[in-house]
């Protein structure tokens, strides 16, 4: 104690820990590090869902911006009048519409991010499989499309599935059709756009997983009898489900609020929600309505999110 | 076990072809003389000389690039810290929500983030009058904030798979904070930098919908002016457009490849 230096109340060494607790709890430099991306993050990021709350309550109006405030100054009175509505939310459970979207939305994303699985699952597994020296090469080939833009991907499709397309001009040219097949504007050309626009998304996650896995375990249940199919599904797929779910979220997630593809690909009964937010912003420039709508899918959409956080592990490495 | 090989082989062939014959055909069709994607019209490279005279399409790809690279810089600086924070401070007040908000944008639909910042915006200037109207500001906003999400992550993957005997070796022989991460920590975790500024002015010169929402009158992006020629249909100038931005992309991907090989054989 003899050390410290000076009156008697630093002496003691409860409250000498107490002082450096708070030298160290207050460390000014770190603390401004950590406050730079967490502020940009917290103003740009989370402040906006409050907004997008706030304007979902509010009426919509011929003004610029085209809503009401949600306070008044009632001058009779001269209280403030919060003045809330509820119309937006309880027209979203009237009219169809918005629920068909919000079902149907859910449905192509499901469907299609269990399809991915099953094109990428193998995928995944023939790169983790492969001579090292080939592996990252492959792994630059999943990578290398997800580079190149994703609206001329989706574009490229458009190219391919038309009625004077590419697919139908084979199919026709080698006589396996005699009719041009109709798919595009249909579900079926959104589900091939979704399976491969988020193909390497599914593919990366399920690489780590793999990747990762002890060959030991493998031989181990071989040479205790098991056949290649029985380890598979009783070693090898178990072992994987982290890079599942977080593929399947990867993918689910955004192809539920997908624009664009329903829009190029997709035909006009194509109902998708995040198409239904998109008109109901441009065209009928109803801010309060596609407020209410994004609030709803954004309630779908926590728990997904919450799973999707659970597994995040070192996905980042891949890209 | 060999036949599993084969079905592995026949299925990893296939999932390659999917992913690269449209692309393919992109680059095949931006070539052809005749306008129809099935009719084989010879060889042609008129498409290129009429996208150089459009130039609806040349100012929007001028303002894309412009607002790419501020943003990607602005991700690198912004998601770097963030990266960094994440894996470097074990325990700090906060750090969940920084983490919650690092890893929610990768899956965000962009319709929601694409309207909740325009509302964002727009509260902002009726409130503070700032930013006045919207334009390339508002788009830059939005690109860095999304793409500082992915640089971050990038970043926190690279440094906790790094190993801290470098940083605490430095911090032994008495750096400063500052000094340790600009002359150990940050030239160690460069290739990860370089692949989120990549990544980055990829991701905002791709994005159509975040823009469509936030950007102003007379600054349509090229995703936007694309997006408004091909929802009529296929337009070969678009084909040679996509085949010049593949190209471009491909060549910048195997550069920093390569480079990174070499860094890595170096290093060795």
């Amino acid at each position: 104690m003899t050390t410290s230096s000076g009156a008697a109340w630093i002496a003691s060494p409860t409250l000498k820990k107490v002082a450096q607790g708070i030298k160290k709890k207050f460390n000014w430099g770190r603390a401004l590090v950590i406050s730079i991306p967490t502020i940009w993050l917290a103003i740009f990021f989370l402040v906006p869902f409050l907004v997008v709350f706030k304007i979902s309550l509010s009426t919509t109006e011929i003004a610029q911006p085209p809503y009401s405030a949600l306070f008044a100054w009632d001058a009779e009175e001269a209280i403030a009048v919060l003045r809330l509505n509820l119309g937006n939310y309880l027209f979203l459970f009237e009219d169809t519409l918005y629920i068909d979207a919000y079902w149907s939305s859910i449905k192509i994303a499901a469907i299609s991010t269990a399809l991915t699985l099953v094109i990428a699952y193998p995928m995944a597994y023939a790169i983790a499989r492969s001579h090292p020296k080939y592996r990252m090469i492959l792994l630059a080939l999943v990578i290398l499309p997800f580079w190149t833009s994703f609206l001329l991907r989706v574009y490229a499709w458009m190219g391919f599935l038309k009625k004077d397309g590419v697919i139908n001009g084979f199919l026709l040219n080698v006589g396996i059709i005699d009719q041009p097949l109709a798919i595009m504007n249909t579900d079926t050309a959104v589900y091939i756009g979704i399976i491969y626009t988020y193909l390497p998304f599914m593919i990366l996650p399920l690489y780590t997983a793999l990747e990762k896995l002890d060959g030991t375990l493998l031989e181990a249940a071989a040479d205790l009898g098991a056949t290649a199919w029985k380890t598979f599904f009783f070693v090898t797929l178990p072992l994987s489900v982290p890079g599942i779910v977080a593929g399947c979220m990867l993918v689910f997630i955004p192809a539920v609020g997908e624009f664009v593809i329903p829009a190029l690909l997709g035909g006009s009964d194509t109902l998708m929600i995040g198409r239904v937010l998109w008109d109901e912003f441009f065209l009928n420039r109803d801010w309060p309505m596609a407020s209410a709508v994004a609030i709803v899918m954004l309630l779908f959409l926590v728990l997904p999110i919450m799973l999707f956080r659970n597994t995040q592990g070192t996905k980042g490495e891949n890209f | 076990m060999k036949k599993k090989s084969t079905f592995l082989m026949i299925t990893a062939t296939l999932g390659f072809a999917f992913l690269y014959a449209p692309i393919v055909s992109l680059v095949v069709y931006s070539f052809n003389a005749s306008k129809l994607v099935t009719v084989w019209g010879g060889f042609s490279t008129k498409w290129y000389g009429e996208l150089l005279d459009n130039d609806q399409i040349l100012d929007a790809a001028f303002i894309s690039l412009k607002i790419a690279v501020i943003s990607a810089t602005l991700a690198v600086v912004l998601g770097t810290i963030a990266g960094f924070c994440l894996s470097r401070f074990k325990r700090f007040r906060g750090r969940m929500a920084l983490s919650g908000m690092v890893t929610a944008p990768l899956v965000m639909p962009e319709v929601i983030t694409g309207l909740s910042l325009l509302l964002l915006f727009v509260a902002m200037e009726g409130l503070l009058g700032w930013p006045s109207g919207r334009g390339t500001l508002t788009v830059i906003i939005a690109h860095v904030t999304f793409c500082m999400a992915y640089v971050a992550v990038i970043v926190q993957s690279r440094l906790s798979s790094m190993d801290e005997s470098l940083e605490e070796a430095a911090m032994d022989l008495g750096a400063k904070p500052g000094s340790l991460f600009f002359l150990v920590t940050l030239p160690l975790i460069m290739p990860a930098i370089v692949s989120g500024w990549l990544l980055s002015f990829t991701l905002s010169l791709d994005d159509l919908v975040i823009a469509s929402f936030v950007s102003g009158p007379g600054n349509s992006t090229l995703p936007m002016v694309i997006f408004s020629k091909i929802r009529l249909g296929v337009s070969p100038e678009i084909n040679a457009l996509a085949t010049l931005m593949i190209a471009a992309i491909a060549l910048g991907v195997i550069a920093t490849v390569f480079q990174m090989h070499r860094l890595k054989k170096n290093a060795v």
